[in-house]
């Protein structure tokens, strides 16, 4: 039973619920979506994250049936939905601008899909009933949506999408309409309501950080394409490219050649200042010229020297900026590269002395496997 | 039995059921399309078809096009006869000048006293610019007739205006006002400034406050910025309310007949009256496709403005 | 709005107002005028409205103009708001091109054209297959409806500009097939557009004298060709009279849509 297993994907052989083979949509000339595949198991919350154009609302779209694929396919629970109609899919879509029918109340909108769907009349105010109250809404069910708060909305969005019992749910920016503190709080709601109900979610979103606290694995787009699929911490700790590690996060990037490698550590060889650092990694040959990539919060920085470190520079502040809980430094260095360092400020920097300020001397200190090399 | 036949009934209603509403955007389109087909472009052609039909007097009063010959094929009797006719008669190439030349003075005119309306109202704040679009578009629903009907009572010879100017003895006896030139300006003017100024006004509503300022801001005085800021982003409002203006007060008829009577020559009045009194329809064709070629590019214009707004819109 | 310019944007405002109202203003007052000669002040009188109403010929007009206008409008809605939603939703079909182009053309075109075109095409239509028998009310209602409808598809085509697809989208997700999300969803939203396109063709047809002129038939006298033919040899106190009625039920009927969509509109800003 694969079903059972928390990390389905993780097992050779698992079978996927969602399966996009090979799936194409061009607009004219423009080609949203190119030539991609991807499987997506039962009960995950799946994460389509990427920059605004880069084909996942297309994609999504493809899954609802608002968009016929120019090539491709795509099987959901085993069966080819490829030129099914939205009206005849298992599949519920939670969208945007939420797109409550505002001719109708809560309660009808809820019950739109069941009538449609000719559930007789008891089952439907029952449902409907358990998904009001699911959400919290139980004493809203006669006002109108525009009798509604922002967040109030979108919990009916998601009623009305999930009364029908869809084998999946394709969220659209879930959260983009709300504001910051509400955005939180629904990320977490929208968590208990999957894990509660089982159904796979398929979320597009924007926010990579969105996409790490909400999902089991995420897909990367760009012009089209997965550029890589993973699990949040796997695309985080190591990213595949420096497009990922930008986007994902940020990066300080250097770029480096291999001089050699030891077991699982390499030294390699700062092309501009030809300095040398530690980095830990089972796959470089002595001779590639990949790009260092270091997390801003992964490098130590000190007034003091870091002799615990494997990796060390100077350098003097150039700006600091102070964002409450973390501060971010930009520290021009001795190898002439701008590096950008975010430390927690575990101390209220009152007194003068301990407090890094701009132009202060500093150091930066990293260990071997604090760092990636990326290929590209 | 009746049951397998029922369920296969039922199997058939629904399939067919499916297969009109997986075709519903055809469906929608064709009722539409068809109406338009049959109701507005074939008539176009039997227009140019009998404008090229001789004359007869029988009714209806021209020749057949297609007459069944003895063989298979129609013989085709076409001439061009009226056309020629238009061409040879100074009459009508004089009617199609000044028609053309009263719709243009009067659209300038129209473009003159709308566009500063049009720019107050869009000025305007709040409620007061409600008010004053409401009271630009009230006489476009009370009847054309009658208010071109209101202007023979200011303008007759005993008329308001007359009667004003006398008593005030600016005049000693009546002027000619009611069949005039003077007359048709009028009444065109005052019967399109509402197709003038709303266009004008969407297009200046549409305007940000900020562009004049930023030119004031940089130094234009007011004249300047008009000139070089305003004017040029009105211009599509401008090209729009043109338009709607020239194109119909070309093919004008009940204005040059009650205001102008007998003295103004143009052509829509020209066509009624060779296709109500002379009976002469092959010729009325003709004189209808001879307008329509004069007005076929201003209204192509029109359309583009037209697709184009809708595309801003979208 | 400062200084000089402000001063005249205000002058040409009071200009142009004066200039729209005036005309009619001085037309209802005359028709109180108990003289016969209408220029001519004899007097406050309301016998012009006796001798109106006293008139079974503009009784039969009106009656007949008003059948006309119920017909056309409620058809021009129906065909209008398919070709609307035709131009808005669907972006590509076969000869979109054409229909845009046969939408937007009765718009401007020379009345005198269309009615001639219309007449020619119901004769031809006689001599081929008999049908229309003879020409009155139905020739004058069909030719309305085919310019009014392009009025209503704008109307359509312009609300519908305005909104995504989301909520027809949504009803389809939800399980409606395309017909029932016309009905359910699309419908619904356009509710207003169709009023004021009804409301509109109502008045385009009331208002029309030049092609119900070409395309009636012996017997078939509209409100419009009633008017027509009095005013022709000169002024009549009567029309005065039918004037001022005509013009303040229009104004109330205009009064009240535009307070009804008013409503409406605040309703739904205060949705959004």
């Amino acid at each position: 039973m694969t079903q059972d297993s928390p990390y389905p994907w993780r097992e050779e052989g698992a079978t996927p619920f969602i399966k996009i083979e090979g799936l194409s949509k061009r607009f004219g000339s423009f080609t949203a979506v190119d030539d991609v595949s991807l499987d997506i198991f039962k009960g995950e919350l799946f994460g389509l994250l990427g920059g605004s154009g880069c084909g996942k609302t297309t994609l999504l779209r493809m899954l609802a049936g608002f968009e016929t694929p120019t090539s491709g396919s795509i099987f959901i629970d085993g069966a080819d939905m490829t030129h099914v109609p939205p009206y005849e899919r298992p599949v519920n879509m939670m969208f945007q601008s939420y797109a409550l029918f505002p001719h109708m109340s809560v309660e009808k909108n809820i019950a739109y899909g069941l009538k449609r769907d000719g559930v007789n009349r008891s089952e439907i105010s029952d449902r409907v009933a358990e998904m009001l109250k699911m959400v919290e809404l139980s004493e809203f069910g006669r006002r109108k949506p525009s009798q509604l708060s922002g967040g109030q909305r979108q919990r009916v969005a998601l009623a009305r999408a999930l009364v029908k019992r869809p084998k999946v749910l394709l969220l659209d920016e879930p959260l983009a309409a709300l504001d910051k503190r509400l955005r939180e709080q629904t990320q977490f709601e929208l968590m208990n309501i999957q894990d509660q109900l089982g159904v796979t979610f398929v979320v597009v979103t924007h926010d990579q950080e969105e996409a790490m606290t909400l999902s089991t694995r995420i897909a990367v787009m760009d012009a089209g394409r997965f550029i890589q699929i993973g699990e949040p911490a796997e695309i985080y700790e190591n990213p595949a490219s420096s497009f990922i590690a930008n986007f994902i996060g940020s990066a300080n990037l250097l770029p480096a050649k291999i001089l050699e490698r030891h077991g699982g550590v390499a030294v390699l060889e700062h092309s501009g200042s030809k300095r040398q650092f530690k980095v830990a990694t089972d796959s470089t040959q002595v001779g590639d010229t990949p790009t260092l990539a270091i997390r801003p919060e992964k490098i130590l920085i000190d007034k003091a020297p870091l002799n615990q470190c494997d990796n060390q520079l100077q350098g003097t502040v150039r700006e600091v900026a102070y964002l409450g809980k973390i501060s971010t430094y930009r520290v021009e260095t001795d190898i002439g590269e701008i590096i950008e360092v975010t430390a927690p400020n575990q101390v209220r920097p009152t007194g003068v002395g301990h407090k890094i300020d701009w132009d202060d001397s500093v150091h930066l200190g990293w260990n071997a496997d604090s760092a990636v090399l990326l290929a590209e | 039995m009746a049951e397998s036949t029922a369920a296969v009934n039922s199997g058939m209603l629904s399939r067919l059921g499916n297969w009109l509403q997986a075709r519903w955007q055809s469906i929608i389109t064709a009722i539409p399309l068809f109406w338009l087909l049959l109701f507005f472009l074939a008539p176009f052609f039997i227009v140019l078809k009998i404008s090229v039909a001789e004359s007869l007097i029988a009714s209806p009063p021209f020749s057949s096009l297609f007459e069944w010959g003895e063989g298979l094929l129609p013989s085709v009797s076409v001439t061009a006869e009226n056309y020629s006719y238009l061409w040879e008669d100074d009459l009508y190439v004089r009617t199609y000048l000044s028609s053309l030349k009263i719709a243009s003075i009067s659209t300038l005119l129209c473009l003159l006293v709308g566009y500063p309306i049009a720019y107050a109202i869009s000025r305007a704040d709040g409620a007061m610019r409600y008010i004053l679009l409401f009271l630009v578009i009230l006489p476009f629903w009370t009847s054309f007739l009658l208010r071109v009907y209101a202007w023979m009572g200011l303008l007759a010879d005993q008329g308001t205006f007359n009667n004003l100017l006398m008593w005030l003895g600016v005049i000693e006896k009546p002027i000619r006002l009611l069949y005039t030139q003077f007359a048709v300006y009028v009444g065109i003017v005052y019967s399109y400034l509402p197709f003038m100024i709303l266009p004008l006004y969407a297009n200046m509503e549409k305007l940000d406050n900020s562009m004049q300022e930023a030119a004031a801001d940089l130094g234009a005085r007011p004249a300047a910025g008009f000139f070089t800021v305003t004017l040029p982003l009105t211009a599509p409002g401008i090209l729009a309310g043109c338009l709607l203006v020239f194109i119909p007060a070309t093919g004008e008829f009940v204005i040059p007949d009650l205001l102008g009577g007998g003295n103004v020559l143009m052509i829509g009045r020209v066509l009624y009256g060779e296709f109500n009194s002379n009976h002469d329809w092959p010729v009325a064709s003709a004189v209808a496709i001879a307008l329509l070629i004069v007005l076929v590019l201003p209204m192509m214009l029109y359309h583009r403005v037209q697709a184009r707004n809708a595309e801003q819109n979208t | 709005m400062t200084g000089k310019r402000s001063r005249f944007l205000l002058t040409m405002l009071c200009f142009g107002m004066a200039f729209l109202y005036i005309p009619i203003i001085l037309m209802m007052i005359y028709s109180f005028n108990y003289s016969k000669l209408v220029p001519v002040w004899g007097g406050f009188s309301t016998r012009w409205y006796t001798t109106l109403f006293q008139s079974e010929e503009v009784w039969a007009a009106t009656s007949l103009s008003l059948k006309i206008a119920v017909m056309n409008a409620t058809f021009a809605v129906m065909l209008g708001t398919l070709a609307g939603l035709a131009l808005a939703r669907i972006h590509r079909f076969r000869g979109r091109t054409l229909f845009t182009g046969m939408i937007s053309a009765p718009l401007v075109m020379p009345e005198v054209i269309t009615g001639l075109s219309l007449l020619l095409l119901f004769i031809t239509l006689n001599q081929m297959i008999g049908w229309p028998a003879s020409r009155g009310i139905t020739t004058i209602t069909i030719a309305h409806i085919t310019f009014s409808m392009a009025y209503v598809a704008i109307i359509i085509q312009s609300r519908l500009a305005g909104t995504g697809q989301d909520l027809e989208e949504a009803a389809l997700d939800l399980g409606a097939k395309p017909f029932r999300v016309l009905w359910d969803i699309t419908l619904p939203q356009l509710a207003p557009g169709m009023v004021a396109g009804w409301l509109l063709s109502f008045t385009l047809s009331l208002d029309d004298l030049v092609i119900a002129s070409f395309v009636t038939g012996p017997g078939a006298t509209t409100l419009p060709m009633l008017i027509y033919s009095r005013i022709r040899l000169g002024l009549r106190p009567d029309i005065n009279a039918l004037a001022t009625i005509i013009i303040l039920v229009v104004t109330i009927g205009v009064l009240l849509a535009g307070w009804i969509m008013l409503r409406q509109q605040k309703q739904l800003a205060n949705r959004q």
